[in-house]
């Protein structure tokens, strides 16, 4: 299995590639280094990436690491938060915040210590996944959030990634940590201006503590042309609520993997999205829970609009571990299609080992019921507006669960710049 | 108002309407009364816009236009109101949101400025005050989780709110205890003028003892067979429709 590959298309692509100059232990570096050494890209033969092809993302010649713009972004989504701006995956401190409030720790990986960056790597394996390898191996950089105890921070944290420029490759690290009973919220925003063929690659792992209260609002928009493959690995501690809204709202290949792994017992966790696609975009959630501790609850909401010649895939696992008693674990994705050419691959899985839990999933696909726009066609609406109106009414309880003013603004913003829906 | 020319009307190939007159004028309360299937709720989808009727033959002139011209949607801001039959739930759709939609892409059709906020929000309270629908209802998803009577007042509340040359109430009587039916029948009696006019569809004559027609209509086979007073109504209530088929028949 450890055999090393002669070339292939993975090796031709990390040779265009910059070792990172993180000082990541040489344990992680070096199991990075074999992962991708005996690997290659993933192709539909393989389970998760069934329909999901990457042949886009691995025929980019990454072009050599040049110096960044370090010009604003237009992109804020909140203008009071903590924001730390990230350009090709590298830092600009000329835009990020530079006064941090007493009881947390935020910087650059970059401007980490060694014991710092030793929690790199803990939750976010590098075997078998060669994304992850990579973005260890080849780390640009990424944002190091350390949460004290107790701390209650009122101002969001809001992370924004920019992509700019032709056939860049941005390895993307995060960490966050919720001490105990600490509560904030973080804004992920991925962008890009003026960039093509260019992708993202990032990783975030996230710990969140004994009651600890975290929510993180994630929007994707990178224009067409660019690709992005997003992996989560959360771990929540006992009494801890996380929320992740993920709304993906542009970009020609998305791919995310939510991995939550539930270790403590009493945990609440939400995991809402919104995908919303048209032309030929392709967007793929892979997402698992894994209640492995009693007395937990998760949520999960997934809904879909497509449209065009759009691919959307939903594939949500559902884990309730041997004595993982009284969990109730709800999961719903749901998608319309808007044209005929529109296709929806979704696979909800619940695995039980557990006898005493209360667990739900279900997923549908349809069209717009043409029955309503007909009446509300008959009162006087235009067929457009007829359907935004059944659009919006379909996303509605999801974007329902975004509890950000601003992150609800943005988004509804780009609804209409994107789509022309207004509501 | 309307004047409907010998239309005939299929759906998936099979002939409904089979040379239809009807006129109505400014003014007017016309009742259609006829048995299950006779080509009532036809009619009133043909009128409406519904796409999965073909009109084969025929003409329908409303306001001067050419009805069969427009789109659903250009039919009502021309004035055209359906009370549905069985009005659908249209969850997440809200009553209110979508009816300042309606209001104002009416008003745009017409050249007029948009409602304000406060304006419209004091309408639905003045129109959901005159049918008794519930203020938390009026601004409810459309219909979803109402009783049968609220879907039927709910109808008779868009109506108020868009106030129709043409109103069609397509058995909006059925289902209707009688308080309701009292209140329905004052929304439409309390909208009525000389400007505008309504078809009643019903199988009852009760509804007609509070929206008095001006003339009663039997349709039947896909055509008006008999045209009378509002005592015709009585007659059928009293009669049936056997003597009317037989008359039919007969010619
Ligand atoms: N898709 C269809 N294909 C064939 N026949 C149809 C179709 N839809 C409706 N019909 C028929 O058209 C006829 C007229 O139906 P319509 O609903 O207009 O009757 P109605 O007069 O309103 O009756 P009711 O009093 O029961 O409401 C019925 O015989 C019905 O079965
Ligand atoms: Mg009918």
């Amino acid at each position: 299995m450890n055999e090393i590959l002669q070339e292939n298309k993975l090796t031709a692509f990390i040779n265009n590639l910059s070792p990172t100059s993180l000082n990541f232990s040489n344990e992680l570096l070096q199991s990075a280094t074999i992962s991708l050494l005996t690997n290659d890209f993933p192709t539909t033969r393989k389970e998760a990436w069934k329909y999901t092809r990457v042949g886009r993302i691995a025929a980019i010649k990454a072009a050599p690491k040049s110096a960044i713009s370090s010009s604003p972004t237009p992109f804020t989504i909140d203008s009071n938060a903590l924001t730390f701006v990230f350009e090709n995956g590298e830092f600009i401190p000329s835009l990020s915040s530079a006064i941090i409030p007493k009881g947390i720790s935020i910087k650059s990986l970059s401007f980490c210590d060694a014991e710092e960056l030793s929690q790199i790597g803990k939750l976010a394996k590098v075997d078998g996944e060669i994304f992850t390898a990579m973005n260890v191996a080849y780390a640009n950089d990424g944002l190091f959030i350390k949460i004290a105890d107790h701390i209650i921070l009122e101002q969001s944290i809001q992370i924004t990634h920019i992509l700019r420029g032709k056939n860049n490759v941005s390895n993307f690290r995060n960490y966050i940590h919720a001490g105990k009973f600490s509560k904030a919220h973080i804004i992920q925003g991925y962008f890009s201006q003026n960039a093509t063929h260019c992708f993202s690659n990032v990783v975030t792992e996230i710990v969140t503590g004994e009651n600890a209260f975290l929510t993180i609002d994630k929007i994707q928009y990178e224009e067409m042309g660019n690709f992005h493959v997003a992996t989560e690995e959360v771990q929540q501690d006992k009494n801890s609520t996380f929320t992740i809204n993920t709304l993906t709202l542009d970009g020609t290949l998305v791919r995310n993997n939510l991995t939550i792994g539930v270790t403590g017992v009493n945990c609440t966790t939400n995991l809402n999205g919104v995908y919303l696609l048209k032309e030929n975009q392709h967007v793929d959630n892979h997402t698992i829970v894994d209640h492995c501790a009693p007395n937990c609850e998760s949520h999960e909401l997934y809904k879909g609009v497509i449209d065009d010649s759009a691919t959307a895939v939903f594939n949500g696992k559902v884990f309730v571990r041997k004595d993982s008693q009284k969990i109730n674990a709800f999961q719903s994705n749901a998608n319309v299609l808007l044209s005929d050419s529109a296709t929806m691959n979704s696979k909800p899985e619940l695995e039980i080992y557990a006898d005493d839990v209360k667990c739900s999933h279900g997923s549908t696909t349809g069209q717009l019921d043409d029955e309503a726009i007909f009446y509300l066609r008959a009162r006087g609406i235009s067929e457009k507006s007829a359907r935004h109106l059944m659009v919006s009414a379909f996303i509605g309880d999801v974007l329902g669960k975004i509890e950000n003013e601003k992150v609800l603004e943005f988004t509804h913003s780009i609804l209409k710049d994107r789509f022309g829906w207004e509501f | 108002m309307i004047k409907i020319k010998n239309l005939h009307a299929t759906i998936d190939g099979k002939e409904i309407l089979k040379g239809l007159n009807l006129e109505v004028k400014a003014g007017e309360v016309h009742a259609i009364m006829g048995p299950n299937g006779a080509g009532k709720s036809t009619l009133a989808s043909v009128l409406a816009g519904r796409e999965e009727y073909e009109v084969t033959e025929g003409t329908v002139e409303f306001d001067g236009k050419n009805l069969l011209e427009l789109d659903t949607e250009d039919r009502a801001r021309e004035g055209l109101f359906l009370a549905f039959q069985y009005p659908i739930e249209i969850p997440g759709v809200s009553n209110v949101n979508f009816l300042r939609t309606a209001l104002n892409e009416i008003r745009e059709y017409k050249g007029e400025e948009q409602i304000s906020a406060k304006d419209f929000m004091a309408l639905v309270r003045e129109k959901s005050a005159l049918v008794e629908l519930d203020a938390k209802l009026a601004s409810r998803a459309v219909n979803e989780g109402f009783s049968g009577g609220e879907k039927k007042r709910n109808e008779i509340f868009q109506m108020a709110m868009l106030e129709p040359k043409l109103a069609i109430l397509d058995e909006t009587d059925s289902g209707l205890d009688i308080d309701a039916l009292r209140i329905v029948a004052k929304g439409v009696n309390t909208l009525k003028s000389s400007e505008n006019a309504t078809i009643v569809i019903t199988h009852y004559q009760r509804l007609l003892d509070y929206i008095i027609p001006d003339f009663v209509h039997v349709l039947y086979d896909g055509k008006i067979v008999k045209t009378g007073t509002k005592d015709l109504a009585l007659e059928l209530e009293e009669r049936g429709y056997d003597w009317i088929k037989a008359e039919v028949e007969a010619k």
